[in-house]
């Protein structure tokens, strides 16, 4: 794409009524795979993946705790970035993005924490332990909270939108403190199992599964996002007139 | 595969694996349903005309 | 990019720096508070205050599991390779817990230099396999002591 045609394309991306209209085209592109690659992912998880030889059939809880806790580092480190396109472009759709995107983040950020307490009472002999890992996850809760908070708390939308993208990018530190923590110090919690950069500790038959659900909850936080900003932004608009004129009279 | 009994009782362990499935089941629907829900009384409201000179 | 707009970008990527200078310093600063457990070498080296309650990680040593008396005390040892600690427990232990596997006992250490624990912690390693798979693995291999996930990084 060369210089100009990104930037167009930028600005009609931030356009409102045009984002309002495609995007009810493209949550099916996030629907489809979602569905199709989570549902390949629990099916084989829970009944076709060998048992570990270790831990036997508990360990199926991986196929929900690692996607949900992927996806919690993945959608803040995306408010994030949203937030300093909203600080610097001064774009409503990057503000409407963290607003939507907070309480998706914060409830797979829930359910990688309570799953993960769930795995461990059999394998660790404890739900929690304040370790590094434990605890910044539990960090990046309340950072999507305060987020969320945030937003209620202000009365002006652009005020608001701007404290949250502040956050967004204030908060984002953690991100990498989540990930190395196993590295950098001693925890209870283990190190990674699959990495970017090398290999995985994983069965093959037992990595695919894992791989599909990360990605399938990936689309799934996009669709979810996606519906959410519709609704954030034709709130935000509803006494503008191109909403009046595609609602009530469309 | 193991026997259908088997795929439930997940060797023991099975309230443990399926309470973690069944809260995240619960939390993605609540996901989906959000939005949608919110979405469709929004649309009313604005074909209301209920946003017009307050 | 406009003026405004590069000074806006300035601004918050400095923002960036200076927040991610600041965790850093900080958690080098905390460093040893941050580590949930010490390793046996640690403690040997005296790096550990050892008359408070804390916790030693590592492997539960090979052939050292022994339950004296009623079946509810165990004692072991635990090794990181460097050096071994001998451990008494009172309590019931965690499904992972077996010789070989990585453990984490709180408690204290005794006048001999045995630890008496009150809680034990099984702490798996990051790699999950079939059984048919970790039985083709078993016989190439010798007992490793210390896998590297147990350790932190140095």
């Amino acid at each position: 794409m060369t210089g100009t045609g990104f930037k167009r394309w930028f600005h009609r991306f931030g356009s409102l009524p045009y984002f309002y209209d495609v995007s009810a085209r493209w949550a099916v592109w996030l629907a489809v795979p979602a569905v199709v690659l989570i549902g390949y992912a629990l099916v084989a998880g829970l009944f076709v993946v060998p048992p570990d030889y270790q831990q036997g059939d508990v360990f199926r809880i991986i196929y929900i705790h690692v996607p949900s806790a992927w996806l919690s580092l993945f959608g803040y480190t995306a408010m994030a970035v949203a937030g300093v396109v909203a600080l610097v472009w001064r774009l409503k759709i990057a503000e409407i993005f963290i607003v939507a995107a907070a309480p998706v983040g914060a409830s797979f950020t829930f359910l990688a924490l309570v799953t993960g307490a769930i795995w461990g009472e059999p394998t660790w002999g404890t739900y929690w332990v304040w370790d590094a890992r434990l605890t910044s996850e539990l960090i990046l809760l309340f950072l999507y909270l305060g987020v969320i908070a945030l937003h209620q708390a202000i009365e002006s939308p652009r005020t608001a939108a701007r404290a949250c993208a502040l956050l967004s990018i204030v908060g984002v530190i953690n991100v990498p403190i989540i990930h190395y923590s196993v590295v950098w110090w001693t925890t209870l919690h283990q190190g990674s199992t699959v990495s970017l950069t090398g290999g995985s500790k994983m069965d093959a038959d037992m990595l695919w599964p894992l791989l599909a659900g990360a990605l399938g909850f990936t689309f799934l936080f996009g669709w979810l996002t996606l519906w959410g900003m519709r609704v954030q932004l034709l709130w935000r608009e509803r006494r503008s007139r191109w909403v009046m004129k595609r609602i009530t009279h469309g | 595969m193991a026997e259908p009994v088997s795929f439930w009782a997940m060797g023991g362990y099975a309230s443990y694996v399926w309470s973690a499935y069944g809260i995240a089941a619960v939390v993605i629907v609540a996901n989906i349903a959000v939005p949608f829900v919110r979405h469709r009384a929004l649309l009313r409201r604005i074909r209301r005309e209920e946003f017009i000179d307050d | 990019m406009t003026r405004t707009r590069r000074r806006r970008l300035l601004l918050v990527g400095s923002l960036l720096v200076g927040l991610g200078g600041a965790a850093a310093l900080m958690l080098t600063a905390f460093k040893q508070d941050v580590l949930y457990f010490h390793e046996p070498s640690a403690i040997a080296a005296g790096d550990v205050p050892i008359n408070t309650r804390f916790r030693i990680g590592g492997l539960v040593a090979a052939g050292s599991v022994n339950r004296p008396g009623d079946g509810l005390s165990v004692n072991f040892k635990i090794s990181d390779c460097a050096a071994t600690v001998p451990v008494r427990y009172r309590g019931t232990l965690p499904d992972l817990f077996r010789e070989g596997q990585g453990v984490i006992a709180y408690g204290k250490l005794d006048a001999a230099g045995e630890f008496e624990a009150d809680q034990i912690l099984a702490k798996h390693d990051s790699s999950y396999m079939s059984p048919d798979t970790a039985r083709a693995l078993k016989a190439g291999t010798a007992d490793a002591c210390m896998p590297a996930n147990m350790q932190a990084a140095r």
